[in-house]
């Protein structure tokens, strides 16, 4: 199956191990990647603070790019809301746009993607995903299917960790009130990973944990499903 | 100047809210009834429910209090033994008096719910207001399964109350405690 | 035009309100139980329903519909109240709503009336109006009162002194009714039983609002739990119902939905204790005189708005605030208004119908637009998309700041893909920032950041340029 692979500028810019692991993940399970070129960004942080008419043209401009493709595949589950559910509201008739978890259990159709990672994790189902797109348990299916991987359940789990891009920056010490909350709840789990389908919040998350030196790693779940016994997920950075 | 109802209507009609879509009712209209599910609720409401198939004897327990009654009441609810307060009462009448009997129009199984709308054997509004304790007689027949149900058996344009349960609030850190303004002990007498 | 008093007079922005509300341990404290036990209680009564989407929508069509013919609808409803012996009045604005029912309690002779808790009174600042012209209002609901005996603010829409716990309440209590009584919840309310029962028995003039008013019959309902309300609409002689112009609903059958939705929603009953429902006057039950009084105050200029207006429907449960994580952290009062929480910061900018009020403006983004809002709300209103739209109108309103050039800066960046590339290539310098991947401190307005977060170091090579060294 052709994908192209939509990175999100977030990931792009500062996450690229994660669009590496798709890259890894999805050409493991048969698809062929492409990631055209032309990408950047599909406008929500312009549309959610209040400047629609630029995130306009940068919705035009997801449309000419990913015309063309049956699937398009996004890290990110505010992304592709932002792809599946903002865009036609600014007049765009966008390609469909899957985030990680549903292409692999919808499309691909597979729960078990073969993966090993001997560590504990707790999972963070992120707003989006969850309110948005309807993820649902998708992303645990996955995870509980992944060899070796010791799952812990996040109490409250899906509680908002505050992110919620510039609300991180414009209400700052509510969206840390929040964060603290759930930095809380996933140290209570005792795992030494929290993972997420969406690198915004790891990075909000994981911003916290290491201000506090926790030692609690973000990682996001396409680098988990990615890793295999042969070709591990390192603690890199 | 125009008057603030045309100038209202005006801002109204200039919005221009398109038509809106026919509304779809696929909501439940009715549902399991019955007696028991209608009891269960009730009590669910810290409510005292009492099963029964004679409302004379049911009304022992009233014996030596000084008790209020609509004007329209069943003759043979009226045992001896229990000081039947009848009107016209006064407001203070009301209050100073240790209990109210009535019946009801309508019942709801599925909410505990029961439906006062000032008919036969119901009284004014105040009656079941101001005492402190209120018995209140539901015939079998008088329960509807479905809050539907319900209100499609009710005439809107009487003067209705809906009660579930004691007087209640949940304005000390949203827990629900019984006992407020209105009767504190609510007790339902249904008739099988 | 005068100033609306749906927003609080002198109230800051919404994150200079939460800096002090965060502080407050007690208030944390509170709201963390009151909103995490009716959370918990909510989803159980919800859960019970199997038919409770279908309930949602037929509630949004209903009220949708409403809207739509709101002009007829409020003409029917005029018709049918005063066919029943009740008189209709129609107020443009809050000024003009106080001043009716100031002249209604003079006609009457009244100088103390008693309330029943209403969101239309505490939005017109009628208690305030009614004072001034000599006539005091006594609420009778639990929380109001704890919230009028408190000379405080209320805090949210169902429980207005949800801020205060138990052994507050009591201090209140002991304070002004002059009693001994415990910080049992049972015995606060009996103290609050004996407190009112003289007014009850005595006061002539009585104000409501009304959760409903069904068009064709004429008919007001109002839900209650403590039986203050009944005693209100029954006892006095005279009742003056307050009421937006948007609470309607068309038919008697449409209510079947909303006895429904609103209890579950609310307090989290199967039903509410108590609820009142009366068509104009009946003789011989209940009030003899009865006013209702429609206001606009803001909902017109709402309806203009086609997203905004959705707002509208809404029927005040207050399920939104329960689940808002903001509201759970901020409190009530942080939203300058007496509509807060999620359901606040979409009403309340638009009733006050200015975006250039920068605390109102402010309210827009007191959201991480988590959605759990829209999720529970028994109407359906899409609460995140309405609060981006309003954000839409604050920026509008603002003009150029600092945040709208660096924003045209950065559209004009992610337009052209080169441009965005030289520009990632340029920021990957900052990881000479950080120390062990992480950097600590960045200058503003990234510091509002790094106040409380590590930032990432940005990678030596992005993805683009590892796919095209790779695959390209």
């Amino acid at each position: 199956m052709r994908v192209a692979l939509f990175a999100t500028c977030l990931t792009d810019t500062f996450f690229p191990e994660t669009a590496r692991a798709v890259v890894r993940l999805l050409e493991r399970l048969g698809c062929s990647v492409e990631f055209p070129l032309d990408q950047t960004c599909c406008g929500q942080m312009h549309f959610n603070t209040g400047y629609r008419e630029h995130a306009r043209p940068l919705a035009r401009k997801y449309t000419d790019v990913f015309a063309g493709y049956d699937h398009v595949v996004a890290p990110s589950g505010s992304c592709a809301g932002m792809v599946r559910e903002i865009h036609p509201t600014l007049g765009e008739s966008p390609p469909r746009t899957f985030e990680l978890a549903e292409f692999l259990v919808d499309v691909l159709g597979v729960t078990d993607v073969g993966a090993w990672f001997p560590h504990r994790v707790t999972y963070h189902p992120t707003c989006h995903s969850l309110r948005m797109l309807g993820v649902g348990d998708k992303p645990l299916a996955l995870l509980r299917a992944v060899k070796a991987l010791d799952l812990v359940e996040l109490p409250d789990s899906t509680h908002c960790c505050g992110f919620g891009g510039t609300f991180a920056v414009k209400n700052a010490e509510t969206s840390t009130a929040m964060l603290a909350d759930k930095m809380t709840c996933v140290l209570s789990t005792g795992a030494e990973v929290v993972s997420a389908g969406d690198n915004s919040c790891l990075m909000h998350i994981g911003g916290g944990l290491s201000r506090l030196r926790t030692g609690v790693r973000p990682v996001h779940l396409a680098e988990i499903l990615a890793s295999t016994e042969e070709d591990p997920w390192l603690a890199t950075r | 100047m125009a008057s603030a109802r045309e100038e209202i209507l005006q801002r109204i009609r200039d919005a221009r809210v398109p038509a809106a879509e026919p509304v779809v009712r696929g909501y439940r209209d009715t549902g399991p009834g019955g007696v028991e599910l209608f009891a269960e609720r009730v009590a669910d409401y810290r409510a005292v429910v009492h099963v029964v198939t004679d409302v004379p004897e049911a009304l022992d327990r009233l014996r030596g209090k000084r008790i209020v009654v609509p004007p329209d009441v069943p003759a043979e609810w009226l045992v001896d033994g229990v000081e039947w307060l009848h009107e016209p009462l006064t407001i203070e009448e009301l209050d100073r008096s240790d209990g109210v009997l009535t019946g009801c129009a309508v019942a709801i199984a599925d909410t505990g719910t029961i439906v006062l709308d000032g008919g036969v054997a119901q009284g004014r509004r105040a009656l079941t207001l101001l005492p402190d304790h209120h018995l209140c007689v539901v015939r079998a027949d008088q329960i509807a399964a479905s809050v539907p149900e319900a209100l499609h058996r009710l005439e809107p344009t009487r003067p209705l109350t809906f009660i579930s349960g004691p007087s209640a609030t949940s304005d000390i850190e949203l827990n629900r405690v019984e006992g407020v303004h209105g009767p504190r002990t609510l007790e339902v007498l249904v008739i099988t | 035009m005068a100033r609306n008093p749906v927003t609080w007079l002198g109230s800051p922005t919404f994150p200079k309100a939460a800096h002090k509300a965060l502080a407050d341990t007690q208030l944390r404290q509170n709201l963390r139980k009151a909103t995490g036990t009716i959370r918990g209680r909510r989803a159980a009564a919800v859960a019970e329903m199997t038919d409770w989407e279908q309930l949602r929508v037929a509630g949004e069509q209903i009220k949708n519909d409403v809207l739509a013919r709101l002009d007829t609808l409020l003409v029917q409803l005029e018709e049918s109240v005063t066919a029943r012996g009740g008189v209709v009045h129609w107020a443009r604005d809050a000024e003009e709503a106080n001043r009716i029912v100031l002249d209604l309690c003079r006609e009457e002779q009244a100088t103390e009336v008693v309330k029943v808790k209403s969101m239309a009174t505490a939005e017109i600042g009628l208690n305030e109006a009614l004072e001034a012209g000599g006539v005091h209002a006594v609420e009778t609901d639990l929380a109001e009162l704890i919230v009028q005996l408190g000379d405080d603010r209320p805090s949210h829409i169902l429980v207005p002194a949800i801020h205060r716990n138990r052994s507050e309440i009591r201090e209140i209590f002991q304070r002004r009714m002059g009693v001994e009584v415990s910080d049992e919840p049972a015995d606060l309310a009996e103290a609050a039983r004996v407190h009112l029962r003289e007014k009850f028995l005595t006061t002539k003039v009585a104000i409501s609002g009304a959760n409903f008013a069904v068009a064709d019959t004429g008919s007001i309902v109002v839900l209650e739990s403590e039986g203050n309300g009944r005693m209100c609409l029954t006892l006095p002689d005279t009742l003056i119902t307050v009421m937006g112009i948007e609470k309607l609903v068309p038919s008697w059958q449409d209510l079947e939905v909303f006895l429904q939705l609103l209890p579950r929603s609310s307090t989290a009953e199967r039903m509410n204790p108590y609820t009142s429902v009366w068509t104009g006057v009946t003789p011989g039950d209940g009030p003899q005189r009865f006013h209702l009084v429609l206001i606009d105050n803001g909902r017109t200029a709402t309806l203009r708005d086609s997203v905004g207006r959705q707002a509208l429907r809404c029927i005040r449960c207050s399920a939104c605030l329960n689940v808002c994580p903001v509201y759970e952290r901020t409190g009530g009062q942080s939203y300058g208004s007496v509509y807060p929480g999620p359901i606040g910061a979409i009403l309340t900018p638009q009733l006050v119908g200015d975006m250039r009020d920068p605390q109102a403006a402010s309210l827009p983004y007191a959201s991480s637009l988590c959605g759990a809002c829209f999720e529970v709300c028994p109407v359906r209103i899409d609460i995140p998309s309405v609060l981006t739209h309003l954000r839409a109108e604050a920026v509008e309103a603002k003009g150029r700041t600092a945040e709208s050039v660096a924003m045209a800066a950065a559209a004009w960046m992610f337009k052209e893909a080169s441009r965005y590339e030289k520009a990632q290539r340029a920021g990957a310098l900052a990881r000479f920032l950080a120390r062990d991947g992480r950097i600590t401190s960045l200058p503003w307005p990234g510091s509002r950041w790094t106040s409380s977060r590590d930032a990432p170091a940005p990678p030596s090579e992005s993805f683009r340029a590892w796919w095209r060294r790779n695959r390209g």
